[in-house]
């Protein structure tokens, strides 16, 4: 009757993916950002900036800070270290699979928002949408 | 009869879901701030309706109807009685933020005044509603503050309700804090300068005797799903004389006496308030909710959920590393919020859930709140009758292990 998956969450909290959310990767300000955004979770109340430098088209340096769980931390760890040198339509490209093939773990439906708002954040930055509120 | 954890264990036998298994784990149910479960009492009124009394209310002159219309009103009456409200003093609405927003919308009608003064615990549902109204009507939200021990700021309650004041709401139990806040004294405070009261009692009415003459609020509202209802009911209380000159917030059918081409004359309450076929079938599910309440004894429920609130406050405080948001047993419901050192309340009801743990993690709808205490957001575990000392042990041992996920994590 129900199709909720009986994979058991802890599955999801390898140790890689602790390590990232202890000691995250490309964590705290980017000075010189051209582009930044500020994204929310509204479920949780989570939100994480991205800020990112990107010139002639192409990513010269990106960080993130925010509070969030251990999932977004550590998707937000992954594709920010993934994103570097590339182009904006490559990353404007990236998809949901993309974020799952980063993390390696099986991400449980209703955690889905917590691994992708890296990704959402991301991606509205570099579309230069403006920063929500005093990010 | 007093409950402790046979008695529990005897109530939850009247529970489908928690005699249910998921993934061949029992169900272990701590998250009834957010809704409770049903017992097969009001399951079954609900399902008796449909089988024997189904017809619409108010019209057909048929028995089915007349029996529909009697159990409806009768419906009305149990739910009076149980607030101590005067007869037609309950509106029904689909619940808590319907009544408030029934309020926000009719309310300027009635009331003048520059300022509306709510609480810094608000959900949002006594919050969004009074912030829309500012900004339609230019009027001025204020706060009374929360003190460090998490309870209000009743000093400073004196010095904002003012004759400038048009409203006052403020939430009763709060569904972070578990804060039982002195409705009547707020109240009294409104009262001393016209105001309108309003009390929210979404967290109050499921767990502890309320008496609307005792508080001597204006209003109060309440959703049905909080306390063994159905979704998708609720009511708003109102003095007579203030629902007699409050317009009706949705017009159509039933609620009206006489209708022209150009007018209409408003039906007697609560009619008036109750704009075309009502959740009749849930209305009564809700009375036999109050009915089976009420057998159990309100101070009975209150009693049992201040001790396994004890219990809790005293085994998180064994674990280490837990933060509570709590004023304590004696100023507090049934509901606990908290946050371990290093671990973010998502991960945490996460790996609870794989043993089938319900908590809520998050803001719980009260984001100025976490603002406030400077989180993004708790864990909270809120009990209810049919709770008992090993839930919580269940609990405590899922915090241990998570505890142990987060300081190895597990191998590749
Ligand atoms: C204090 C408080 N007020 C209002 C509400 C809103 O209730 P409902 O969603 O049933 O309208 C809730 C429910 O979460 C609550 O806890």
């Amino acid at each position: 009757m129900s199709n909720i998956e009986e994979t058991l969450s802890e599955e999801m909290y390898r140790e890689h993916i602790l390590d990232l959310y202890k000691s995250p990767h490309n964590f705290g300000d980017l000075e010189g950002a051209t582009h930044k955004h500020k994204g929310f979770n509204p479920l949780c109340g989570d939100e994480i900036t991205v800020q990112l430098i990107i010139k002639d088209g192409k990513v010269q340096a990106v960080k993130f800070k925010g509070q969030g769980c251990a999932i977004n931390i550590a998707s937000s760890s992954l594709l920010t270290d993934e994103i570097k040198g590339k182009t904006t339509q490559a990353i404007m490209e990236m998809k949901t699979p993309d974020v799952l093939d980063l993390m390696k773990i099986p991400i449980s439906s209703v955690r889905f928002k917590c691994a992708l708002l890296g990704l959402e954040t991301l991606q509205k930055a570099v579309q230069g949408s403006e920063p929500d509120g005093n990010a | 009869m007093k409950i402790d954890n046979s008695r529990a264990k005897q109530l939850r036998l009247d529970f489908p879901i928690l005699n249910s298994n998921k993934n061949g784990k029992p169900i272990i149910y701590l998250d009834n701030g957010a809704t409770t479960q049903k017992p097969q009492q009001v399951i079954n009124a609900i399902s008796a309706f449909y089988e024997t009394q189904n017809a619409n209310i108010h019209r057909g002159l048929y028995k089915l109807s007349q029996e529909a219309t009697e159990a409806y009103e009768q419906a009305h009456a149990f739910t009076e009685k149980f607030i101590n409200a005067n007869p037609h003093e309950v509106i029904f609405t689909s619940g808590t933020t319907d009544s408030i927003n029934m309020l926000a919308f009719t309310l300027p009608e009635i009331t003048n005044g520059k300022n509306i003064v709510l609480t810094e615990m608000e959900h949002h549902a006594n919050l969004v509603p009074w912030q829309q109204l500012a900004k339609r009507n230019s009027m001025k939200l204020k706060f009374i503050p929360i003190k460090d021990d998490f309870t209000l700021d009743y000093a400073a309650a004196e010095q904002l309700i003012t004759e400038d004041t048009a409203i006052v709401s403020i939430v009763h139990t709060s569904n972070v804090l578990g804060t039982q806040n002195d409705a009547k004294r707020i109240c009294a405070l409104a009262k001393d300068n016209n105001a309108i009261s309003i009390i929210d009692a979404a967290q109050s009415i499921p767990h502890s005797k309320i008496d609307v003459k005792r508080i001597d609020c204006d209003f109060l509202a309440f959703s049905g799903h909080k306390m063994c209802g159905p979704t998708g009911t609720g009511g708003l209380y109102g003095k007579h004389d203030l629902l007699e000159e409050l317009p009706p917030y949705k017009t159509g059918g039933d609620m009206i006496r006489s209708v022209s081409k150009e007018n209409a004359e408003w039906n007697d309450l609560p009619m008036k308030f109750e704009a075309g076929t009502p959740n009749i079938a849930g209305a009564i599910g809700l009375s036999e909710a109050i009915t089976y309440l009420e057998n159990i004894g309100m101070e009975n429920i209150e009693a049992w959920e201040k001790q396994l609130l004890k219990y809790a406050l005293e085994k998180t405080q064994e674990v280490g590393a837990i933060t509570t948001f709590n004023p304590g047993v004696e100023k507090s419901a049934g509901i606990l919020s908290f946050n371990i050192a290093g671990i973010h309340s998502h991960d945490l009801a996460s790996l609870l859930d794989d043993d089938n743990i319900c908590i809520r993690a998050g803001h719980h709808c009260a984001m100025p709140l976490m603002t406030k205490l400077g989180i993004p957001g708790t864990a909270r575990a809120s009990f209810y009758v049919y709770n008992t000392t090993e839930d919580i042990d269940a609990l405590i041992t899922g915090i241990k292990h998570t505890k142990q996920v987060f300081a190895k994590g597990i191998p590749k």
